[in-house]
């Protein structure tokens, strides 16, 4: 730990910290570069830069800027709101199997957005926001069934409600797809799996204005959400308004989630991997915020650029959730083993 | 005038009533130790001194000021707790974990100042745990970690501290090293409140002894002036005897034998 001070003021900042999120947005940046340049009309990295700067030719500038920049920026901000979200949802329920893809945000996420594809017949805009509604209403739904009075909501209590809410709501989402023609039911599942295909502007900023207030809005919290992992008794008596802390970053958390859902899909795995990830490079305890959002956009980066390679055709989420899987295996093992000794 | 007193106060769970209209005031300077059977409404009580629970009616008054008006952090910079079963962040080193007792003391723009780690390293000597400042606090011994909580809560630098049963799943040498501290923690001039379950534990330590039954106190003071077989008896049922200990010469608390009792035969 390194500190600044001048008079009163006083600011703590991580050495290693500082280098582990400067390395990881660097990565997810070159990542999304070599996205940009991948596809039937290979652009060299440099020319990407080029391009994104305003420099260059005009045929690259359309290519870069119109087609594939969006997809690449969307890629980068899902993966920052999903790594935040999942250390948020990480840390108020103090498990790391606490992320908002196993609690069930994202599955009611993509609830809404199949109800608007195969029962309202809705276009993107009308996608976006069934997937936004659904993400809130479950979470709603979850935080009103996992409250008590008096004592607010309790980690345990939500992870578990919220997973009988993603079991339920997957069942649902099933029920949908079996329903539906062959050619929505396509379009279903491949919505469910989470790519990043076909993304323009109109998936990007939207996601970019949540995370513009989002983001700021809980890196300045992040102290007296880090105190709730002492518990809340303790937290509370040192001062940390347990409650509101809470329930300002459930809010937080889901919104992110959602927006994250609308534009890219469920993408699985990186709002659970990124703060494991994020925590073990840093080797900090605590929440570590910044890190996990940018652990999630270099894994959700570097899952495009992979899928973009491989021979055949393979959406961003199936990469992650391979990846995710394999990752998830491995915490398990580790965590079992040290519980046993 | 005592710095930390309630008044009559009802005291529930959502529907469960566990005390009405109870009245205490903590003697400033004091080691008051609460006891009590169990769900006699001692740790309720330590919960409504440290403002983790609202009373249903009734006040808790500190320095003057109802409680329930104080800024959280402004609270937590006069009263200090240290809940029984608290959570340690995974991976957290013991100089990071003493330190978030500043918490209540910092703010975005001050993060740690001079006072700050002034505090840290004095509540760490104090505890005797400097040697440990890099350890990850998963792998100490029970004894230690308590420790090492008990220097998170003095980093807070409060006059008042209170311990909801600090001494809990510790073995007997534990138990009194963690007492020991405690004991020269309120020599140096702190208020401590404790709820302790062993009744000759609390006879040894404390200065000041309120005894609960059904969430009401049936007596309080000075052990040595309070505590009799009688009394004993009335709190917890249980028939004994009360002598001096030959330790302190403070009450010592001999429960009556059911199976083996001393007679001419087997003496």
């Amino acid at each position: 730990m390194r500190v600044l001070r001048a008079g009163a003021l006083s600011l703590r900042w991580e050495p290693r910290a500082a280098v582990v999120c400067g390395v990881l947005a660097a990565a997810a940046i070159g990542a999304a570069v070599l996205v940009v340049g991948s596809g039937e009309f290979p652009i060299s990295p440099p020319d990407v830069v080029r391009a994104v700067l305003g420099q260059g030719d005009r045929a690259t500038g359309f290519i870069v800027t119109a087609l594939r920049l969006p997809r690449a920026v969307t890629g980068l901000l899902a993966g920052l709101a999903l790594g935040l979200s999942g250390a948020i949802f990480q840390s108020i329920s103090r498990n790391p199997l606490g992320s908002p893809d196993l609690i069930g945000f994202t599955t009611g996420s993509a609830t809404g957005a199949l109800l608007q594809i195969l029962v309202f017949g809705g276009g993107a805009a009308a996608i976006t926001a069934g997937s936004v509604a659904g993400a809130v209403l479950t979470a709603l739904a979850v935080y009103l069934v996992a409250y008590r009075r008096g004592g607010g909501v309790h980690g345990v209590r939500l992870v578990l409600i919220g997973v009988a809410a993603a079991a339920m709501l997957e069942a649902l989402n099933s029920y949908l797809i079996t329903r539906a023609d062959l050619r929505e039911a396509y379009e279903a599942a491949f919505w469910l799996t989470g790519s990043l295909n076909g993304r323009d502007w109109d998936q990007a900023v939207p996601l970019a204005l949540a995370l513009a207030v989002l983001l700021p809005a809980a890196l300045l919290l992040a102290r007296p959400l880090g105190m709730g992992e002492l518990g809340d008794d303790a937290a509370q008596a040192l001062g940390v308004p347990v409650q509101r802390t809470r329930a300002l970053f459930i809010a937080a958390g889901v919104g992110l989630a959602a927006a994250a859902t609308a534009a890219a899909g469920p993408v699985p795995f990186v709002a659970l991997a990124a703060p494991q990830l994020a925590r073990r490079l840093t080797r900090r305890p605590g929440p570590q915020l910044l890190p996990a959002a940018l652990t999630g956009a270099a894994l959700l980066a570097c899952g495009d650029l992979i899928s973009l390679h491989l021979p055949v055709a393979v959406p961003v989420g199936v990469v992650t959730g391979v990846l995710g899987g394999v990752y998830l295996a491995w915490l398990l093992s580790t965590t079992g083993r040290k519980g046993t000794t | 005038m005592t710095r930390l007193r309630a008044e009559d106060l009802t005291l529930a769970y959502e529907k469960r009533v566990v005390a009405e209209r109870l009245g205490v005031q903590i003697p400033d300077g004091s080691f008051t130790v609460i006891v009590g059977p169990n769900a006699c409404g001692k740790s309720t009580l330590l919960r409504a001194l440290a403002r983790l629970l609202r009373p249903r009616e009734g006040t808790v008054y500190l320095d003057g000021d109802p409680i329930g008006a104080l800024a959280p952090k402004r609270l937590a910079r006069r009263l200090g707790l240290l809940p029984q079963s608290p959570l340690t962040p995974e991976g957290i080193t013991v100089g990071d974990l003493v330190a978030r007792g500043r918490y209540p003391h910092q703010s975005l723009l001050r993060q740690w100042s001079r006072e700050d780690e002034a505090a840290v390293t004095e509540a760490m000597e104090a505890v005797g745990v400097t040697g440990l400042a890099d350890r990850v606090v998963d792998e100490l011994s029970g004894g230690q970690r308590q420790r090492v909580r008990l220097a998170l809560v003095l980093a807070q630098r409060t006059g008042i501290l209170l311990l909801d049963e600090p001494t809990t799943y510790l073995d007997i040498a534990h138990q009194i090293e963690v007492l020991d501290l405690c004991a020269r923690l309120h020599e140096e001039g702190r208020t401590l409140v404790a709820v302790l379950h062993d009744l000759n534990h609390a006879c040894r330590y404390a200065t000041h002894l309120i005894a609960m039954r059904g969430g009401e106190v049936l007596a309080e003071g000075p052990p040595a002036e309070i505590v009799t077989a009688e009394l004993v008896e009335r709190v917890f049922g249980l028939p004994c005897r009360v002598i001096a200990d030959p330790e302190t010469a403070t009450p010592l608390i001999v429960p009556a034998g059911r199976r083996r009792t001393l007679t001419a035969e087997n003496l």
